[in-house]
């Protein structure tokens, strides 16, 4: 018998654990993108040269080791994993709802306590690689660049008695599709943005300037936007509490935010030089920096979290390490990675001047957020 | 519209029943036929690419017309590939490039089926499948210069056979063929 396997089961392997997967999507969508992990192993053969038989690959399988079959939505891992269970092959899994549900799983961490009683969760979507962040204090929650899947953050607001009051995006995303606005309009939240990232949007929402401050909750916790262009001309990043660094795209654990997404490179490069290496350093080295991405599973703590102190971060991140203005240049506008899949289309989505339906939403956010220099 | 063999409705099945399918029909199909296939998983679109690539079966191209994807593909001869040229007069690719030109004295007879020429041609090609070919002699000039091409200088070659049995003095048998072109091209997608 084959069994289902969730995407919530197959993070806690990425995160902790070991799992053998064996992916049968087409060549060109594995060598994108593919679930990684410390304790992960796996190899590809597209489902397409297995209708006939899979022979071939029994002896590529470890012996007496659970192995996943994954694919693109679910139905072809079903067709192999059960050809290997007739072939005898004990322990298969497929993986449920796909690669879809796999970029769509978010993992809820705590990452500490506010002084005021309040706390600080990250949403982790470790297929893509995107971070979002709860605050919470005195019944009342704050979320920040949050992904499309809102029902996480519905579900857990109900679950802990939360009124969801602020949706606060960084910047304009170019590689997931917000959930910001959604959010806001059915918990009638205040959505935020920054206004320079907000030239050409369709909707209402308020700014996020520089000075201005966020409540959340009775008690007094403060979410203090430091301007801070760089990735988008209008990034803005986030003073929790004066404990933690919210940095959206800016700055990540192992790397630096790319300023080509917007077509903008050679313009934002130095918004972005001045950002990390004349305000960033200026700020308290005790602060925690949580970014909105990461672009490896080992900037993953053992606490399961994506987190570092600025005092650290400018000690080992290569991209604040860069003393010449010229080989900084260099460095964040060439050899780039591939841009994000769809990247213009989710600009568009997130201005709200196109309006895809959920399947098309889905198909222009798969793959990974290619969101930093280097990866 | 592009001619077929055989149409194969794949609407509303997600992966991997189109590939599936696809596999099954071709199965029954007679080498060189060709097979449209619809759906409307997009993600069909690359697998069947890929599944070609790995089959050998020949990928043609795809069209779009709405929701439904609509592939086409030819089913590979296994000798296609490997079968020894018999016909003796024959031209390179860039060689045939260079006379395109001269428009007045030459005729580009493309005899793959009309799926293949539909995506790929020789700008100006006449498209006259082999197995039409014998039907329709009268319809290439014979004081002209005729350049025969197919995908991989097979089929033209035979027809470049034909042709020479017919009264055709002045033939060549392009190589490698489409497969290889590089020079300019047309395409139409419809």
């Amino acid at each position: 018998m084959i069994k289902p396997m969730t995407a919530k089961e197959a993070a806690s392997r990425v995160l902790d654990g070991e799992l053998f997967i064996l992916d049968v999507r087409n060549e060109s969508d594995y060598k994108d993108w593919k679930i990684e992990g410390k304790g992960i192993q796996s190899i590809n053969r597209p489902y397409f040269d297995l209708i006939d038989g899979v022979e071939d690959v029994l002896e590529l399988l470890p012996k007496g080791k659970e192995v996943l079959v994954a694919c693109a939505k679910e139905g072809s891992s079903q067709m192999v994993a059960e050809m290997l269970d007739e072939a005898g092959v004990e322990d298969v899994y497929y993986l449920e709802g796909g690669m879809k549900s796999w970029s769509e799983y978010l993992n809820p961490v705590k990452v500490g306590d506010l002084k005021d009683g309040g706390s600080i969760y990250q949403f982790n979507r470790i297929g893509k690689g995107c971070l979002s962040y709860l605050v919470e204090s005195g019944g009342e929650a704050a979320i920040i660049d949050s992904a499309r899947m809102t029902d996480a953050y519905v579900d857990f607001a109900k679950e802990n008695n939360l009124t969801i009051k602020h949706l606060i995006d960084t910047h304009l995303h170019a590689d997931h599709i917000s959930g910001g606005r959604k959010l806001a309009e059915a918990a009638n939240g205040t959505y935020w943005l920054p206004e320079k990232d907000a030239g050409e949007v369709t909707f209402e929402y308020e700014k996020l300037e520089d000075g201005k401050e966020i409540v959340v909750g009775s008690t007094k916790i403060a979410i203090q936007p430091l301007y801070s262009p760089g990735h988008t001309i209008g990034s803005t990043s986030l003073i929790v509490d004066d404990q933690y660094l919210l940095s959206g795209d800016i700055l990540f654990v192992d790397s630096i935010g790319r300023p080509d997404l917007a077509g903008k490179a050679e313009d934002w490069v130095g918004d972005l030089r001045n950002t990390l290496y004349n305000k960033y350093s200026e700020l308290s080295k005790d602060l925690i920096v949580l970014p909105a991405h990461f672009g490896k599973i080992s900037e993953i703590d053992e606490k399961g979290i994506v987190q570092a102190k600025l005092g650290v971060l400018f000690e080992q991140n290569e991209g604040l390490k860069i003393e010449s203005e010229e080989t900084f240049r260099k460095a964040v506008t060439e050899n780039l990675p591939p841009q994000p899949n769809a990247y213009q289309e989710i600009r568009q989505t997130n201005m709200g001047q196109i309006n895809p339906n959920e399947d098309e939403q889905r198909e222009m956010e798969i793959g990974p957020n290619r969101c930093a220099i280097t990866e | 519209m592009i001619k077929v063999d055989q149409t194969l409705d794949c609407k509303g099945l997600s992966c991997p029943m189109p590939i599936v399918r696809t596999k099954k029909a071709i199965d029954q199909l007679e080498a060189g036929q060709v097979i449209e296939v619809q759906a409307t998983d997009k993600g069909s679109l690359a697998d069947i690419q890929g599944w070609a690539r790995n089959t050998g079966h020949q990928y043609l191209g795809t069209t779009t017309e709405g929701d439904v994807l609509k592939h086409y593909l030819r089913k590979s001869d296994p000798n296609e590939v490997k079968e020894e040229t018999k016909y003796p007069h024959v031209i390179q690719n860039e060689e045939l490039a260079q006379r395109l030109t001269d428009k007045e004295n030459i005729v580009v007879l493309d005899v793959r089926e009309p799926a293949e020429y539909a995506f790929k041609r020789i700008p100006g090609a006449v498209s006259i499948p082999l197995g039409e070919l014998e039907g329709r002699l009268q319809e290439i000039d014979k004081n002209k210069e005729v350049f025969v091409v197919c995908r991989t200088g097979s089929r033209s070659d035979m027809a470049s056979q034909l042709l020479a049995e017919n009264g055709f003095e002045n033939v060549k048998n392009v190589l490698p063929g489409m497969s290889e072109w590089n020079g300019p091209e047309e395409e139409g997608g419809k």
